[in-house]
């Protein structure tokens, strides 16, 4: 049975190689026929990764341990949900949802296409072809997910228990989505190099498949902030790791790109800058996918002994790098440069945020890369941690933040800053006085949290200010207004919306980390522990057991000022017996935006146990703000000028009214 | 300004920009990365009091003390000589005697190593990163063949 899934991905290298070679060579010869194979092929490559896919889920499903990676990662009492999701909890299985989203994104060029320049299609999804054989190759030597053994093991091992959680089910495929989906900004730059022009299609295509998968990689990562959260215990969301660190540099590049891409749509400037935008954040999401995948995080040690994998995908990664670069240092100087502007105006803003949104992913870059490469060249363990980036991503940050409500309000061409300071005037002086409220009201000990505070609050309120303005607010008479607001382009919307998250994920970063409060403790059952006012009490210790764990639970009450129990909570450790593993799991209170978290540790000799409290202010708004950011981002891939593969105007009825350009 | 101008001191401030923001990356590179030691290294390396860094080695069997509250004494040691250690919290749900450990903090003045973070194995299958990599290069450790 799994033999045909095998197969199917056998057939869909072999499609891949024909989908790099034939319909580039088409587009060079001018041959129309060899460039209309690309199409089909794609979407036929697409099926049958799918197919190879969904008979790997069915082994899952069925617990098939005679299949290598299911006997490692699978277990038959595990929930289903378990099941499904372990298929893409190894490296095998991620690495075959790796190539099947990428296969999934070149077949929706193929089937969106239509309106495309011939060769320009016909280019892309070679390239798209290309990076296809190369994963599908890395899967079929290295990591086969349907080695068979024999005989058959009647019990799996297991999937790792920290990822038997709902996280993995959402995690990996939106964070692989966002990843290969800059895939498709990649192989139209490389294509419009190899054609050696960027046409009017180019920049109107590049930037709706920026923002689908900039929206799905913001929510990869704040879905898996989330989940480091609750899962580990730990009460952090975000560690600056390695791994988190190679999907936030795509996430920075990429939100440069989603930025340029708009000047160069609006004003066909920064074309070339726009290019090499869109080849740098697929490198480095294939740099991502190498950090994590090769094992050179785990040990350098372990990549320099068992080296097969690890090569081969530096082999792809020098491959597609250095291809495109030399290719753009070959071909940049010979496409045409986009018009010039004034620094004070929209483009100029634009520029300001590319500059610092680039130069904070080289820091992110320099403190990943930096312990691996002084690894290599002296011995030298050292570690980069959040002291680093305290000092260098967070300084660029604030000026960023501080001139983004100025940027939507800028005219294209030639902005007038003082006008717009005007207009800014109110969500400034409504920031100053969040900012004042903050540090005389609630904490006068910490300028950077009355700071941290007006900043989120100058965000949003900016954000509301651009819709207000451009709604007309004091020209016209509030039902005008309205229509005006109604009659606006999504894109502005969506401008407005993801500001408007920004602020909020600030809000929340400075909420738990200025005014969160932890409390280290033991405790025995009936003792109570005031937590920011929260007044908590240790019930007792109870047993559970779950399908394939046992459970030891701490259960908390929630008292009110008058000793009445207002909420419970409970935190556990959980034993999976298959691998002889313990996890934490928190216990999580929501109040509004803000959690209580407790979790809890080993027993004192005198049986008490050691609990740690946290109140964390907000909290939930750090990954709130990222879902309002991926909504912008939807609202905006909602304009009707940037609809993917919306129908070309030819056939259109006559009298389809023309999408309206008011920005 | 003319044209020139005007585009050289874009240029200029651009630079200006990029090489502050690269300087401020290599101070804190030196400022703040964190060296990795085993117990057996500190007699050579030449650490400022208070210098933030990572202790690596095996919990030293016997040695775990659960003390007042919530403050845990033990001490880590690469099988030749070992160092006392102090932290106040929850330790990591993998810490056991004699399996690897990473704590980092600096020391105290009475040589006793005060640590803010204790990280242990991942899992079943593999020590810390840097414990075993250091532990195979003195030949103490060996990788389990039982896979």
């Amino acid at each position: 049975m799994v033999e045909i899934g095998h197969f199917a991905l056998v057939l869909a290298l072999a499609l891949a190689l024909v989908q790099t070679t034939v319909p580039l060579i088409g587009a060079r010869i001018h041959n129309e026929r060899m460039m209309a194979v690309g199409g089909p092929v794609a979407l036929t490559g697409f099926a049958l990764t799918a197919l190879s896919f969904a008979v790997l889920m069915i082994a899952y499903a069925r617990s098939d341990f005679s299949v290598q990676t299911v006997w490692e990662n699978s277990h038959s009492l595990q929930p289903f949900l378990f099941k499904i999701t372990g298929v893409w909890g190894n490296h095998e299985g991620s690495m075959l949802l790796w190539v099947l989203i990428l296969t999934f994104f070149g077949g929706l060029v193929a089937l969106f296409g239509s309106n495309l320049p011939p060769t320009l299609k016909a280019n892309v999804l070679a390239v798209q072809g290309a990076i296809g054989t190369a994963f599908f190759l890395f899967i079929l030597i290295t990591s086969n997910p349907f080695t068979r053994i024999s005989p058959a093991p009647i019990e799996g091992r297991d999937l790792n228990p920290v990822l038997q959680d709902i996280g993995l089910a959402v995690h990996p495929p939106l964070l692989y989505l966002g990843y290969v989906g800059f895939s498709i900004c990649f192989a139209f730059s490389v294509a419009a190099l190899i054609e050696g022009r960027i046409d009017a299609a180019w920049a109107r295509w590049v930037r709706p498949w920026t923002l689908v998968a900039w929206v799905f990689l913001t929510g990869g990562i704040a879905m898996g902030s989330y989940w480091a959260y609750y899962e580990l215990g730990w009460g952090g969301f975000w560690f600056w790791d390695p791994v988190e660190n190679a999907s936030f540099m795509p996430w920075l590049a990429g939100t440069a790109l989603l930025h340029s891409a708009i000047v160069m749509e609006k004003r066909s400037a920064l074309k070339i800058w726009t290019l090499l935008l869109a080849i740098l954040t697929f490198s480095l999401s294939l740099l991502g996918t190498f950090l994590v995948r090769s094992g050179v995080l785990t040990s350098v040690h372990a990549f320099a002994t068992d080296p097969e994998r690890g090569v081969f995908i530096l082999g792809i990664l020098l491959l597609f790098i250095g291809g495109s670069l030399s290719l753009f240092a070959l071909r940049a100087s010979s496409l045409t440069q986009g018009g010039l502007f004034q620094p004070i105006s929209r483009e100029g803003a634009l520029v300001l945020n590319n500059l610092f949104l680039t130069t904070a992913t080289a820091t992110v870059f320099i403190g990943t890369l930096y312990p691996l490469f002084i690894e290599a060249v002296s011995g030298d363990k050292i570690s980069v941690g959040a002291p680093f980036f305290d000092l260098t991503f967070v300084p660029l940050m604030i000026p960023l933040l501080l001139i983004v409500p100025f940027g939507p309000l800028l005219a294209w061409k030639r902005g007038d800053i003082w006008a717009v300071s005007q207009r800014l005037m109110f969500a400034f002086g409504a920031a100053l006085l969040v900012a004042l409220v903050t540090g005389f009201l609630i904490d006068g000990s910490s300028a950077l949290a009355a700071f941290g505070a007006g900043l989120a609050a100058w965000l949003v309120f900016g954000a509301l200010t651009d819709l207000a303005m451009k709604a007309g607010i004091g020209n016209v008479p509030p039902a005008a207004m309205m229509r005006r607001l109604a009659g606006l382009p999504r894109s502005v919307f969506g401008t407005a919306l993801a500001h408007l998250g920004l602020g909020l994920t600030v809000l929340g970063l400075v909420g738990t980390l200025c005014f969160g409060t932890e409390h280290i403790l033991t405790m025995k059952p009936g003792q109570t522990v005031e937590a920011s006012g929260k007044l908590v009490r240790f019930d007792g210790l109870a047993e559970y057991k779950g399908p394939n764990f046992d459970e030891e639970r701490a259960h908390f009450s929630l008292l009110n000022s008058a000793n009445a129990v207002i909420g419970e909570i409970y935190s556990a450790k959980r034993l999976y017996p298959v691998r002889q593993t313990t996890t934490t799991e928190a216990g999580i209170k929501t109040m509004g935006f803000s959690q209580l978290y407790i979790s809890i540790g080993d027993y004192g000799d005198d049986g008490s146990l050691v609990v740690r409290v946290w109140w964390k202010p907000f909290v939930t708004l750090i990954w709130g703000g990222g879902l309002v950011m991926m909504a912008g981002g939807a609202m905006s891939l909602m304009d009707r000028r940037l609809r993917v593969g919306a129908p070309s105007r030819r056939r259109k009825p006559v009298g389809a009214t023309p999408a309206t350009d008011a920005a | 300004m003319t044209r020139k101008q005007k585009r050289l001191s874009v240029i200029v401030g651009g630079l200006a920009f990029l090489g502050a923001a690269t300087g401020l990356t290599f101070y804190a590179l030196g400022q703040k990365a964190s060296y990795f030691y085993m117990p057996g290294d500190l007699a050579t390396a030449s650490l400022q009091p208070g210098q933030r860094i990572r202790l690596g080695g095996l919990v030293e069997k016997g040695t775990i003390q659960r003390g007042q509250g919530t403050t845990v004494a033990f001490a880590v040691t690469d099988t030749q000589k070992s160092v006392k250690v102090t932290y106040t919290g929850i330790l990591p749900d993998l810490f056991r005697e004699e399996q690897g450990v990473i704590t980092e903090g600096s020391f105290g003045t009475d040589g006793t190593f005060v640590a803010d973070s204790v990280l242990a194995k991942h899992d079943e299958n593999y020590m810390p990163k840097e414990v075993a990599d250091s532990m195979k290069a003195k030949g103490i450790w060996q990788e389990s063949t039982n896979e």
